[in-house]
């Protein structure tokens, strides 16, 4: 008998060039310069940050842009004990979701310079940027959060963000 | 069976490459002005349909994305298909056939651009057998273009006859990428792309977008002055396996036009999905569509070709025709796979 045919390897590999949007491009070039650029719903008035160009909640454009601070409150974390391929960071380390003041959306970060056990909701954090000559078109350019030193901000302030 | 109705659509304008929007960008407006111009709450809206490619998209769930335009809040019913718009509409006709939800909202959009089209369509194909050759749409569609030349029933000039016609019907349409006034033996003096075809063709390649608002017998009056009824719509696929078929032929389109009931009272017009010059021709003859059948007044494929979406718009350009009074009885088809393989076809009625 001959053998079965169980596999075949058939590569396939396409190349795209996708083009971000007008929202997310005022994003990328504001993050490349250090700032964070989001959109304010014309109707609901809610800050997306990172834009979409839309509210999801509304339907409808957002045009406005808003100047976002890069300090935020901790809404949510995880800490991340399991090693995994491709991890960059040494275990544990926190995984935060940061309400960043003047956004209504959490953002997602590391959290550093900081004991894993002492991270909490409300922490009050501070971006950390790389070297702004090693910026690029991307979020990668927020290294990670770390606490600012001010007064855990109160559960009512970002209750709405969990 | 329940009375159903286009009774709004609107369109993004085709365009080759759309650099600065991306899909999302370029339907929400669209989705925007269908619900607008007749006047439906968005949430009113029952069910939610959309046609659209990752593949196209190069992007994984692009369709999820694209419910940020349409609003998704507070929570809908929503479907998709990895098909063209056109079969979004089908099931959503199907959808209201079920009497719980009055209305709909279909649409379809993609940008041919971002990717080798002719490769990505590649990936559609039997997976052992032919798309690890990688042929591309175009060489497949000159396969099918030589065996109708190689049948003796069709010249060159015939092909170049459907560019002229279409792109000098293109320029009333603002929706259309490619017009303009040809002569069939200019055309006939340009090169080959893949022969026997030449670059007039050949659909461009075009990044776009359509969307329409569907609803059953009462409220479609609300909405409309003349709503455009769905009479009859079915789809019908031909094997994958391109060698079985008689490639002059097209055996689902011809299903697809006797099962829609086309047949059963006079056809004024056609909207044809015809990517290539020759399947204008192949369709015509399966569906039995004779000279005084006007044929794709929008310019049709031939002239703005945006990929899952195509096929959508020869339906609301049939639609927008009833809608007007210009006709009271038409036939849309929408088409997918290589070679005409998969056949779409809607009859529209004016009252």
């Amino acid at each position: 008998m001959s053998e079965a045919v169980k596999k075949i390897v058939t590569p396939i590999s396409i190349e795209y060039t996708i083009t971000p949007g007008a929202a997310p491009t005022k994003f990328l070039r504001g993050i490349k310069e250090g700032r964070l650029l989001g959109q304010r719903c014309p109707k609901c008035s809610k800050v997306y940050l990172p834009p979409r160009g839309s509210c999801t909640v509304c339907a409808v454009p957002t045009v406005e842009e808003v100047e976002v601070s890069d300090q935020g409150t901790v809404t949510t974390f995880c800490v991340v004990n399991i090693p995994f391929y491709g991890q960059v960071q040494e275990i544990p380390y926190v995984c935060a979701a940061v309400v960043l003041d003047g956004a209504d959306l959490p953002c997602f970060g590391v959290v550093q310079e900081i004991a894993v056990e002492e991270v909490r909701m409300g922490l009050r954090v501070q971006a950390v940027w790389v070297a702004p000559e090693e910026r690029g078109y991307t979020l990668e350019n927020i290294k990670y959060f770390k606490p600012s030193g001010q007064a855990d901000a109160p559960f009512e302030s970002y209750r709405e963000h969990l | 069976m329940r009375d159903i109705a286009l009774v709004s659509f609107a369109q993004a304008p085709s365009v080759r490459r759309e650099q600065i929007h991306n899909e999302v960008e370029i339907l929400m407006p669209v989705v925007a002005e269908a619900v607008r111009r007749c006047g439906i709450d968005r949430r009113d809206i029952g069910f939610t349909c959309s046609g659209s490619s990752d593949y196209l998209a190069g992007l994984p769930f692009s369709f999820v994305t694209a419910l940020d335009g349409v609003g998704a809040w507070p929570p809908i019913e929503e479907s998709h298909v990895e098909m063209d718009g056109a079969w979004a509409l089908y099931e959503a006709f199907v959808r209201l056939q079920h009497g719980d939800v009055d209305s709909a909202l279909v649409f379809g959009f993609g940008k041919s651009s971002v990717g080798p089209l002719r490769e990505v369509l590649s990936l559609q194909l039997d997976p052992y057998y032919v798309a690890p050759l990688w042929p591309d749409s175009i060489s497949l569609a000159a396969l099918q273009a030589r065996a109708l030349l190689d049948s003796g029933e069709y010249g060159e000039a015939d092909f170049a006859a459907v560019a002229v016609r279409s792109r000098r019907d293109a320029k009333s349409n603002p929706n259309a990428q490619l017009s303009g006034d040809f002569a069939v033996a200019e055309l006939l003096e340009s090169d080959y792309i893949a022969s026997p075809l030449r670059r007039h063709d050949c659909a461009p390649i075009s990044d776009g977008a359509c969307a329409a608002i569907l609803a059953s017998g009462d409220l479609a009056r609300q909405l409309c002055e003349r709503p455009a009824w769905i009479r009859g719509i079915d789809h019908r696929i031909d094997t994958i396996n391109i060698g079985d078929r008689n490639l002059c032929d097209s055996a689902s389109a011809k299903l697809a036009s006797e099962k829609s009931g086309a047949a059963a009272d006079k056809i004024e017009m056609a909207e044809l999905c015809a990517p290539f010059t020759h399947q204008e021709l192949i369709l015509r003859r399966a569906m039995g569509l004779g000279d005084e059948v006007r044929i794709n007044p929008s310019g049709g494929a031939l002239a703005a070709n945006p990929v899952m979406a195509s096929g959508l718009i020869r339906i609301v350009e049939l639609a927008a025709r009833i809608q007007s009074g210009e006709i009271d009885r038409g036939l849309a088809h929408a088409t997918q796979g290589p070679c005409l393989q998969q056949n779409l076809v809607c009859v529209l009625e004016g009252e």
